[in-house]
C-alpha cells in the first residue's frame, strides 16, 4: 500500500506533524522509534511549555500529544525504522524486513544523549553509568553520584538526583555554567550539590557486577589527574541528532543536523524534517512542535502539487 | 494485568523464577519510569505469544527491595532472562520487540 505520509519519530515534532497531517486527511503513519514520546519522556516537570501554568510531567505531556494525534486518525506504531531509500519516489522505509512506501516523509527522529566516548563508559552503561537520572536515580539511594555537564539538563538531573543520592557532584569542564539563571540558582542553593570546575572525566572505574566505584578527573588547566570516589555517573553533556539512517541520502551539516534552510524542506523534494534533528539552535519542546506543524503543512502542499 | 504476565516478588522469587523448568523473562520496572511504560505492552505481547514455552513476569523495584540489587539492577527497564536458575541474558532500556524475541528464540532452540 502506498502511504501519503510517513512520520519517523514521536516527540513533540513528530506528533504535532501527525496531528496536522491527520486533520488534513493524509492518514499519517507514525513510527515511534525506540523511545515513544521522545526525550520528554525521560524528564520530570516541564515548566516552560505554554498552556500549562502549573507545569506538567514530560511523559504526561507526550501522552496528551499522542492522544490528540490518534483522535484524528494518526496510526502510531511502536516500531523503529531501520533503513530508508529516498533515492526515488515512492520513498521506501523499512522496519526490519517490513517495507513501507510513501509519497512523502517527515523526519522527526530527534536527538540522543551525547556520550563521552570512553571505553569504560560503554562497558558500564546501565551498570552505574546513565544518561537518564529520572530512570535510574532510584538505584542510587544514599550514594555519591556525579553529573557531568553544565547546562539546564545537567542542573535538572543534579537536582532530581538529590532526592535519592547522599551527595551530587556536578562536574563541568569550564568555570561557569551554561544553564539558565533560574536552574543555576536552584542547583547552587541545594545543600547536597557541589561543583567541580574545569574538570573532565577521562576514565570510569568499576565492573559490570559491582557497578561504578569512581572516576579519574583531569583538570583542563593544569592537565593533572586525580581519582575521585563515586558510585554513579550521570551524563548531561548535550545531544546529537539521530541521523545515522539517513547518511548519504539527506544533506547534513558538520554536526550531522539535517539542513532545512528556514522551512522544513530537506535536500530531497518530498522529504521534510522537523524538531531537534534539524535544530542546532533552539531545541525546545515548543520549537519542535512548531517545526512539526511546518513540516506537516509543507508535506500537504507538496502532495497537492503532485496531483 | 494480562493473565499471562505474572507478578514476581522477593518472597516467591526462588520458587517462581529460579526453580522454574521453563526459561523466565523478568521485567524490572516501576510506576515512575517512563520508558518502562513503553516496554510494558511489548512484554505482555511476548507473554501471550510465548505462553507455555517461556514464563514472563514483572517485578516492581519499589515493592521488592531484595532481588533487584542482588542482580545488579541499576537501570530500568531491565529485562533479565533466567534459565535453569541463572541469568542467561540481560537487556537494559526500552528496545524494540525483535531484540527481545531474538534472544528468547535463541534460548528456546539451545
Amino acid at each position: 500500500m502506498l502511504n501519503k505520509v510517513v512520520i519517523i519519530g514521536s516527540g513533540p515534532a513528530g506528533l504535532t506533524a501527525a496531528i496536522y497531517c491527520a486533520r488534513a486527511n493524509l492518514n499519517p503513519i507514525v513510527f515511534e522509534g525506540n523511545q515513544p514520546g521522545g526525550q520528554l519522556t525521560i524528564t520530570t516537570d516541564v515548566e516552560n511549555y505554554p498552556g500549562f501554568p502549573d507545569g506538567i510531567m514530560g511523559p504526561a505531556l507526550m501522552d496528551l500529544f499522542r492522544n490528540q494525534a490518534i483522535r484524528f486518525g494518526a496510526n502510531c506504531h511502536f516500531k523503529e525504522v531501520t533503513k530508508v531509500d529516498f533515492g526515488k519516489r515512492p520513498f521506501k522505509i523499512w522496519v526490519g524486513n517490513e517495507l513501507f512506501e510513501s509519497e512523502s516523509v517527515i523526519v522527526s527522529t530527534g536527538a540522543s544523549a551525547r556520550l563521552l566516548g570512553l571505553k569504560s563508559e560503554f562497558e558500564l552503561m546501565g551498570n552505574g553509568v546513565s544518561a537518564c537520572a529520572t530512570c535510574d536515580g532510584f538505584f542510587f539511594k544514599d550514594k555519591h553520584v556525579i553529573v557531568i555537564g553544565g547546562g539546564d539538563s545537567a542542573m535538572e538531573e543534579a537536582i532530581f538526583l538529590t532526592k535519592f543520592a547522599s551527595k551530587v557532584t556536578v562536574v563541568h569542564r569550564r568555570n561557569e555554567l551554561r544553564a539558565s539563571k533560574i536552574m543555576q540558582d536552584r542547583a547552587e542553593n541545594n545543600k547536597k550539590i557541589e561543583f567541580a570546575w574545569n574538570v573532565l572525566i577521562d576514565k570510569i572505574y568499576g565492573t559490570k557486577e559491582s557497578g561504578v566505584s569512581g572516576v579519574r578527573m583531569k583538570n583542563v588547566l593544569s592537565g593533572k589527574t586525580h581519582d575521585f570516589d563515586c558510585q554513579g555517573v550521570f551524563l548531561a553533556i548535550g545531544h546529537k541528532p539521530n541521523t545515522s539512517i539517513f547518511t548519504g541520502q539527506l544533506d547534513t551539516d558538520e554536526k550531522d543536523y539535517i539542513i532545512t534552510d528556514g522551512s522544513s524542506k530537506t535536500s530531497i523534494e518530498g522529504v521534510f524534517a522537523s524538531g531537534d534533528v534539524q535544530d542546532r539552535i533552539y531545541r525546545q519542546a515548543v520549537t519542535a512542535a512548531g517545526s512539526g506543524c511546518m513540516a506537516a503543512i509543507d508535506a500537504e502542499r507538496f502532495l497537492e502539487s503532485q496531483h | 494485568m494480562e493473565k499471562n504476565v505474572l507478578e514476581f516478588t522477593d518472597g516467591e522469587f526462588d520458587s517462581d523464577v529460579l526453580s522454574s523448568e521453563t526459561p523466565v523473562l523478568v521485567d524490572f520496572w516501576a510506576e515512575w519510569c517512563g520508558p518502562c511504560r513503553m516496554i510494558g505492552p511489548i512484554v505482555e505481547e511476548i507473554a501471550n505469544e510465548y505462553s507455555g514455552r517461556i514464563k514472563v513476569g514483572k517485578m516492581n523495584v519499589d515493592h521488592n527491595p531484595e532481588v533487584p540489587p542482588k542482580y545488579g539492577i541499576r537501570s530500568i527497564p531491565s529485562l533479565l532472562v533466567f534459565k535453569d536458575g541463572a541469568v542467561s541474558d540481560q537487556i537494559v532500556g526500552a528496545v524494540p520487540k525483535n531484540n527481545i524475541t531474538n534472544i528468547l528464540d535463541r534460548i528456546l532452540t539451545d
